[in-house]
């Protein structure tokens, strides 16, 4: 099956402008779609209904947020360093937008789908939403902001690591960084064929996006809002899209990399469906992680991510570079019965790492 | 080649510690308690509790209204577990005045209070779990489930759901509904299974573990010293609990045990506290089968005038020994009234109990104690 091919999508600049367009429109139409799933899912999980006033099964509570934050007085500290305090917000959505230029959202269709380093682009504008994040929380000058601020900066740098080397499994076993060659390569998603890698990339990207028992820098039970304490208006809702959009584009990148993206069966044209229809499995299983469990202390999360993460994607390193070795076929790859294999190691790497690891961390002797 | 230029490695950047204002506004500081918190980045090296600014001078106001009419001032106590505190002032009203309660009043009394020992217990624990940073309430929710049950049955005796005011010198404002026994023995059927699913929930969960063992570790000695009592007390290993100690009421009749912690960290706080739902459905259930029939109202005139005299009569509140010393002068109202604030006293030992911990562990330690402003101000 040829790929859809459509005169503008030859044009670069008609390809620019379709495509730009699409991609924003896609991304504030989705952020608003998620804030309402999440809401009613979390209905279920805590034995209430979740929003259904607005329009039935509350669908336009999101639209009704929207309206009241864009109606809010925008609200500037007298203390705080104005400029960066502007500009933080938008720093922290650029990066959203542009990680969406190299997701493949159908056979081969995307702004930049077949960018020959598409992974390593995502890996590096992602991390540029900390800078954002970390403007706030310093130009806010209130105290709450810059400690979620630091915790921030550490959580971020920590949990890129294990995140970019299950990262680098998937490269290995598919031989191309390009996005769409990676879902091109996926016979059996890689979420099969290394649930080690999928399992350390899930809990790193929740901690990349800052949700679920990850959320220390905006904690609300200790530092109440974290980096965006004073922010009100539009540029508190930057911040709520940038998290939402965050989330977004990690469930589109966890899709692409071990779920096969846009592949599925039926016709070619229900690729972006499946697309879809994965990111939406992946977001829920962040609402899942979110909803359940208890938050993590800022020095258990960092001995999580060093001592358990770390060891463990390293591990998943050096397994999938060895079957890539000795039962890889000529294009590089593995067969699908490795699968056998990967399950129970993964099952016993994590069960005896858990055994060992230890969180510490415990009293620090402060001589008052 | 150009030699390499050193370069001094023993560049000390400056730090210093910082105060950071915990509170009054805080959305984890359970009404407007303020911690003065100094942190060496994330670890605390120093805590100063403020309090006062819910300072109603009840204790004051008492002075100026009937015996009868301070009940509802006690209800503004513990405003989670008021009716304890009901009791807790009519117990020394009833000593001062020398009047004996009917033993059906005694029943019911016990029966409301162990059902707010539960209803207690439940938001303590849901409110520790969210300031644990469930941070979307999910425990929390699970547990207004069964305290929605728990206020349905007292609403169903007195007609309120928050500020009872439902004992009375002599007993309580009414007898117990007919359809109220039914509802009860289902509750008290149903409950442990409830608490065995927090359990499943909870207690096997590592994040939840590795933030409430060993932290915020209250030891025996110095909650001895401290005089903190209830559940904060228990969990330190000291067994203590005015029910068993000096037994009021008709605690004296039933078979129930008092569970202590090993430790005292918040682990134990959580422990001991649901440990105590079980014992209080023990209670619960020996007390339906033993329920009597008869008045459940002692004859107490409307103004009553205690002889001259003092008094002091204490409870087990859930949140631990509450007590009103009550001096009368033979007036219709107190001449002077004083109260055992268990919160207050639970909540001195906080900075022992948090310095060297970080930021997350003063408000899970501080949400471990239980307490409410109502009563801490007073």
């Amino acid at each position: 099956m040829a790929p859809i091919n459509f005169w503008v999508l030859d044009n670069f600049w008609a390809h620019l402008a379709l495509f730009g367009i699409a991609i924003i429109a896609f991304v504030l139409l989705m952020v608003m779609v998620f804030i309402w799933f999440e809401r009613r899912a979390f209905g279920p999980f805590q034995l209430r209904r979740g929003p259904n006033r607005a329009s039935p099964w509350g669908a336009l509570q999101p639209v009704a947020d929207a309206i009241k934050v864009l109606l809010k007085e925008d609200i500037v500290p007298a203390v705080a360093d104005k400029w960066v305090h502007f500009i933080a917000p938008i720093i922290g959505f650029l990066p959203v937008l542009l990680i969406f230029a190299v997701v493949p959202f159908h056979r081969g269709h995307g702004l930049l789908p077949d960018m020959n380093i598409g992974i390593l682009y995502v890996v590096a504008i992602s991390a540029l939403g900390v800078v954002g994040v970390f403007m706030a929380g310093w130009a806010s000058g209130n105290k709450y902001s810059l400690l979620g601020g630091m915790r921030v900066i550490a959580q971020m740098v920590s949990y890129e690591v294990p995140l970019v080397l299950s990262i680098i499994s998937v490269v290995l076993v598919a031989g191309t960084l390009s996005m769409n060659g990676i879902v091109a390569a996926q016979e059996v998603p890689y979420f099969l064929l290394m649930p080690l890698g999928f399992i350390i990339f899930l809990i790193a990207a929740m901690a990349e996006i800052n949700r679920g028992p990850f959320d220390l820098l905006e904690a609300d039970s200790e530092i109440v809002a974290g980096f965006h304490i004073e922010y009100s208006g539009m540029k508190f809702a930057m911040f709520y899209l940038a998290e939402y959009g965050h989330a977004l584009a990690m469930s589109a990148i966890a899709a692409t990399l071990f779920f096969g993206g846009w592949k599925g069966p039926g016709d070619v044209y229900l690729g972006i469906l499946w697309f879809l229809l994965k990111i939406f499995f992946i977001f829920f299983l962040l609402i899942w992680a979110r909803v359940t469990f208890p938050r993590l202390r800022v020095d258990h999360l960092m001995g999580f991510g060093w001592k358990f993460l770390f060891p463990l994607a390293l591990a998943n390193v050096f397994i999938m570079a060895a079957e890539v070795i000795f039962w890889g076929g000529a294009d590089g790859g593995v067969p699908w019965w490795v699968i056998f294999v990967n399950f129970p190691a993964a099952i016993a790497l994590i069960y005896l790492w858990s055994r060992l690891f230890k969180f510490g961390g415990g009293r620090v002797d402060v001589t008052a | 080649m150009e030699p390499v230029p050193s370069v001094s490695l023993d560049m000390e950047l400056k730090t210093e510690p910082f105060v950071l204002n915990m509170g009054p506004q805080h959305p984890s500081t359970h009404g407007v308690f303020r911690m003065r918190v100094t942190l060496d980045g994330e670890v605390v090296v120093g805590l100063e509790p403020v309090f006062g600014y819910l300072h109603r001078g009840i204790e004051k106001l008492a002075e100026t209204r009937t015996y009868t009419q301070v009940i509802p001032l006690t209800d503004r106590l513990l405003y989670l577990s008021s009716m304890a505190c009901n009791h807790a002032y009519v117990r020394s009203v009833e000593k001062l005045a020398g009047i004996k309660v009917p033993e059906r009043g005694e029943y019911i009394r016990v029966i409301i209070d162990e059902l707010m020992r539960i209803s207690s217990h439940l938001m303590a624990v849901g409110f520790f779990l969210n300031d644990l940073g469930c941070s979307v309430y999910t425990p929390l929710l699970y547990m207004y489930r069964e305290r929605e049950k728990i206020l349905d049955m007292f609403e169903m005796v007195c007609g309120q759901r928050l500020t009872y005011n439902y004992m009375r010198i002599g007993g309580v404002s009414n007898d117990v509904p007919e359809e109220f026994m039914p509802i009860l023995k289902r509750f008290v059927a149903e409950m442990p299974h409830y608490i065995d699913e927090y359990e499943q929930l909870l207690a096997q969960n590592e994040i939840l573990l590795a933030r409430t063992k060993g932290v915020g570790i209250l030891p025996r000695d110095l909650a001895i010293n401290s005089s903190a009592a209830g559940p904060v007390l228990r969990a330190s290993g000291v067994k203590w609990d005015i029910r068993k100690a000096d037994p009021y009421s008709v605690y004296d009749r039933f078979d129930f045990e008092v569970p202590i912690g090993e430790v005292g960290d918040n682990y134990d706080r959580y422990r001991v506290r649901i440990m105590e739902m079980h014992q209080s459905l023990r209670i619960l259930e020996q007390a339906m089968k033993q329920f009597p029939a008869g008045e459940a109202n002692a004859k107490v005139p409307q103004f009553l005038r205690p002889p001259v005299g003092e008094a002091y009569g204490r409870v087990e509140t859930p949140q631990g020994e509450m007590g009103f010393y009550l001096v009368s002068d033979n007036s219709i109202a107190p001449y002077r009234m004083h109260i055992r604030p268990p919160a207050l006293l639970n909540l001195t030992a906080l900075r022992d109990m948090v310095i060297g911990w970080k930021v997350a562990d003063v408000i899970a330690t501080f949400g471990s104690i239980d307490i409410a402003m109502g009563e801490v101000d007073r």
